[in-house]
């Protein structure tokens, strides 16, 4: 396979031509904040609007899941602008999020954790308003796991997982704008749909919205 | 047959049947939307039993929108030996006085006529007022004055010459002259047309698509509606061309569901060039083949975004793609797809038939052609209008749109919709063109212009922009379906007098924030309602702010109608009738004062108020009752 010569914050690597940045730059060991990438998609999501860095001749950052690398590619994963919209997408994600980590099955396991980690960025509002006025109904219908849409982040790839993988189809986005969510056809409870309950899905959740019901106990 | 010959036989006929009704007196009905709104449809009733009832010799057509909304219903009358007049706006006496005293007898009424259409003697025509100066129509030319619903009147008047030319041209030759006369999309961005085909045409993949975004969905903008009721023909003529020029066979017209008109009068424009083989298999003769499919979308704002258009044709919901991929390579289907706005189609049958450098003589040198605006707001002289691009906003208020109503202050306008911004008093003399639009933070949009007075809180429309982006947001992205719920939370409490400054910084970066992180236009553009306001009219957020007072008066939270005893008049009652919730009471002196807390501020007894009195007033930081505060302070309890 073709290998192109890019540069990231100085380091140089040599990384498969025709791959997006986002990847070359995680094999590389270079951390760029993701929620919603999926390598398998033809077509990235780009929704989660937290990968993005700065390219040497480009006027504005741009999200490194959907760029290419080329020949010569000269990338900043940290400068003030990418810093900033990574700050402001990550704080509008907390503000419509469940925050009690302490409470949550996936506390230590959750990329936000993860993302503030990195970024050292603060796991609570700061400067934004909560936007998580009433909390939706968790629905505990499965054998298996709950799903609690209060800290769901809208990646995509619990839906991936199901219409792709396991080919079910039980669940996808439904309404739109802020009201958009994670559910089944009709908003049914989970059981009632045609979830098979293999729990493929909460597998591949970052954060704690689909957990096992044996690791909430 | 040649595909000249062909067509020049069509176009005779349609000529020989056209001369033919012009020898009889003709009445055109404008039956548009916008002229149904106005009762359109009696007018057009009236005229037809009247003149049955006078047994009259006479054509009465429906015709679409001629661009004077101050004057629905509109209504043209052409009888031999008299100059073509234009009255309006008609109602159902002066309807019947026109066919009576008109068309019966000889007296053309001029006290009902706004203008003639060609220059005459008797009376002036449009291009006799600062509005018929300015104004140079091209796609809206023959919007009105023709019946979309017979398509040997658009035939008669040169249609479909510009496709018959192109049929015997180089498909790249198409596409170097959209080029050279420098076309840029009027569906708001601006982007060059001709390279947008050129693209799509050297793109690998087949077939190809044209798609035309008839997905209009700005608050107050109607001139791709317009257009589609008033002559469907030219932008159909415009995406065979568009098809023929990127060698595609199939064309979709994306069109809202809510125009149930356009889609009619499309549908029925369709069948018609379809039977005179000017659409279907062979065009003309020709090798061409190529056909159009009207889809209907449901009314999802984001639609009109080319990623989401797509996905909604495809079947799926309605939500926006990261690009690149642009459609030009990988649109519908995958397949290589131009998409176009319904104006940037109607040009170029135009630019085709007159040829580049004639189009290139209007305009601005990196915006020619003209551009259509929906003028709405606080401004006499709304409607459709098409004017040179470089036309000044102050000759768009003052002279197209004939000033402000009421003598009242202008204060802004807001051009280009949801996506446009809110430009100031000093902003008059900017020329309008995509460039220094932008420049100015604005943006051309899609054409929507709505003129603000004094009377209009400037917080108060940036909030009732943000408000329809973001309930129109798709929820796909983080900045737009959270940044634009944060933003509007924010603009909400100031409006309610609940903001604070520290607020203002954060909207400020929330709103670059979003228009550089979101994911399709949508986003990108929803803050510019908020970035024009905080720039040009910081001074009226700090008001709310500081003073909890509204400049405008406009905040129902801010202000307090009073009545002001020395104007109010001891024999005049009629407020207290207004007022729904009895909170208008009489003094012991007689005169009338109003409860504050049982005031719900609906306005009605400003209205009802006798213009000799005008006692009634608002004041703004509003009067607090000692009592209502407690009432306050057990509500905020939650």
């Amino acid at each position: 396979m073709s290998k192109v010569n890019i540069t990231i914050d100085g380091q140089q690597y040599q990384v498969p031509a025709g791959e997006k940045l986002l990847w070359a730059a995680l094999d590389c060991g270079v951390y760029i904040p993701h929620l919603c990438a999926n390598k398998d998609k033809e077509r990235p999501d780009a929704s989660c609007r937290l990968c993005f860095v700065e390219i040497e001749g480009f006027s504005n950052p741009v999200t490194s899941c959907t760029q290419e690398v080329f020949e010569g590619m000269v990338v900043r994963t940290r400068t003030p602008q990418v810093d900033r919209l990574v700050q402001t997408a990550f704080e509008l994600l907390l503000s419509n999020h469940k925050l009690r980590c302490g409470k949550c099955p996936q506390n230590r396991q959750c990329e936000l954790q993860k993302i503030a980690r990195e970024r050292k960025l603060k796991l609570k509002l700061t400067r934004l308003r909560p936007l998580l006025t009433e909390e939706k109904p968790v629905d505990d219908s499965t054998d298996v796991f709950i799903y609690d849409p209060n800290r769901c982040v809208l990646c995509g790839q619990c839906i991936w997982v199901d219409h792709k993988i396991v080919e079910v189809g039980a669940i996808g986005f439904i309404n739109r704008g802020f009201k958009r969510k994670m559910g089944t056809f009709g908003d049914v409870p989970l059981a009632e749909s045609r979830c098979t309950q293999c729990g493929e899905c909460v597998k591949v959740c970052p954060v704690g919205a689909l957990v096992f019901k044996e690791k909430t106990e | 047959m040649s595909i000249a010959d062909k067509y020049n036989a069509i176009r005779i006929a349609a000529v020989e049947k056209i001369d033919k009704m012009k020898e009889k007196p003709h009445v055109l009905v404008g039956t548009a939307t916008c002229g149904r709104a106005a009762g359109a449809l009696t007018i057009l009733d009236v005229f037809r039993e009247e003149a049955d009832k006078h047994q009259l010799d006479i054509i009465i057509d429906e015709v679409g929108c001629m661009g004077h909304c101050y004057a629905e219903p509109l209504v043209v009358i052409a009888k031999p030996g008299f100059p073509t007049l234009c009255y309006g706006p008609v109602d159902e006496g002066i309807a019947k006085r026109l066919v009576v005293d008109f068309l019966v007898n000889d007296d053309p009424c001029y006290d009902f006529a706004i203008a003639a259409l060609e220059p005459n003697d008797e009376f002036p025509t449009f291009e006799d007022f600062p509005r018929g100066v300015i104004e140079k129509k091209i796609i809206l030319a023959d919007c009105g004055f023709i019946d979309p619903n017979d398509i040997d009147h658009y035939l008669a008047r040169d249609g479909y010459a510009a496709l018959a030319k192109v049929l015997e041209m180089e498909p790249y030759a198409v596409i170097e002259e959209v080029k050279s006369a420098k076309l840029r999309g009027r569906g708001g961005a601006g982007f060059p047309t001709g390279v947008k085909w050129e693209r799509c045409f050297k793109a690998e993949g087949s077939p190809k698509y044209v798609i035309c975004n008839a997905d209009e969905g700005d608050p107050g903008a109607f001139m791709d509606r317009a257009i589609l009721e008033s002559n469907p023909h030219q932008l159909i003529e415009g995406m065979i061309i568009a098809a023929y020029a990127i060698q595609a066979s199939t064309g979709y017209i994306y069109v809202r569901a809510e125009y149930p008109l356009a889609v009619a009068r499309l549908r029925n424009a369709i069948s018609q060039a379809r039977e005179k083989g000017l659409l279907g298999d062979n065009i003309l003769g020709s090798d061409f083949s190529f056909d159009v499919i009207i889809f209907q979308g449901s009314g999802a704002f984001v639609c009109g975004e080319e990623t989401a258009l797509i996905e909604s044709i495809e079947g799926k919901p309605g939500v926006p793609n990261h690009r690149p991929p642009y459609p030009a390579t990988c649109g519908l289907y995958g397949k290589p797809t131009v998409i176009n706005n319904v104006k940037t189609l109607s040009y170029v049958p135009h630019i085709l038939r007159k040829g580049a450098d004639w189009f290139r003589s209007i305009g601005t040198e990196n915006s020619p052609g003209t551009a259509v605006f929906a003028l709405a707001g606080k401004v006499v002289g709304t409607g459709l209008v098409e004017v040179p691009m470089g036309t000044t906003i102050r000759e768009l208020v003052y002279d197209v749109g004939s000033g402000i109503k009421d003598d009242k202050m202008f204060k802004a306008v807001q051009i280009g919709g949801p996506s446009g911004g809110c430009l100031p008093e000093s902003s008059l003399d900017l020329p309008i063109d995509f460039d220094s639009l932008q420049e100015a933070g604005a943006m051309m949009g899609s054409g929507g212009l709505v003129v603000l007075d004094e009377d209009d809180c400037m917080v108060e429309i940036a909030r009732f922009f943000l408000d329809f982006t973001q309930k129109e947001s798709c929820g796909k992205c983080t900045f737009c379906r959270l940044g634009t719920k944060q933003m509007l939370d924010i603009l909400t409490d100031i409006t309610q007098g609940k903001g604070s400054l520290e607020d203002l910084n954060i909207l400020q970066d929330l709103a670059e924030d979003v228009k550089m992180g979101s994911l399709c236009s949508l986003g990108k553009t929803a803050p510019n309602p908020v970035l024009t306001t905080l720039k040009y009219f910081r001074d009226e957020y700090e008001a709310h702010i500081n003073e909890g007072r509204c400049p405008a008066l406009m905040c129902k939270d801010l202000i307090t109608y009073i009545i002001i005893p020395e104007k109010c008049s001891k024999l005049c009652d009629v407020c207290i009738g207004s007022c729904p919730t009895e909170a208008i009471y009489t003094r012991p002196d007689m005169l009338k004062a109003i409860y504050l807390d049982k005031c719900v501020k609906c306005n009605n007894c400003m209205v009802a108020c006798p213009p000799q009195y005008k006692a009634v007033i608002k004041v703004s930081p509003p009067i607090v009752e000692e009592k209502e505060e407690t009432v306050e302070g057990g509500k905020e309890d939650e």
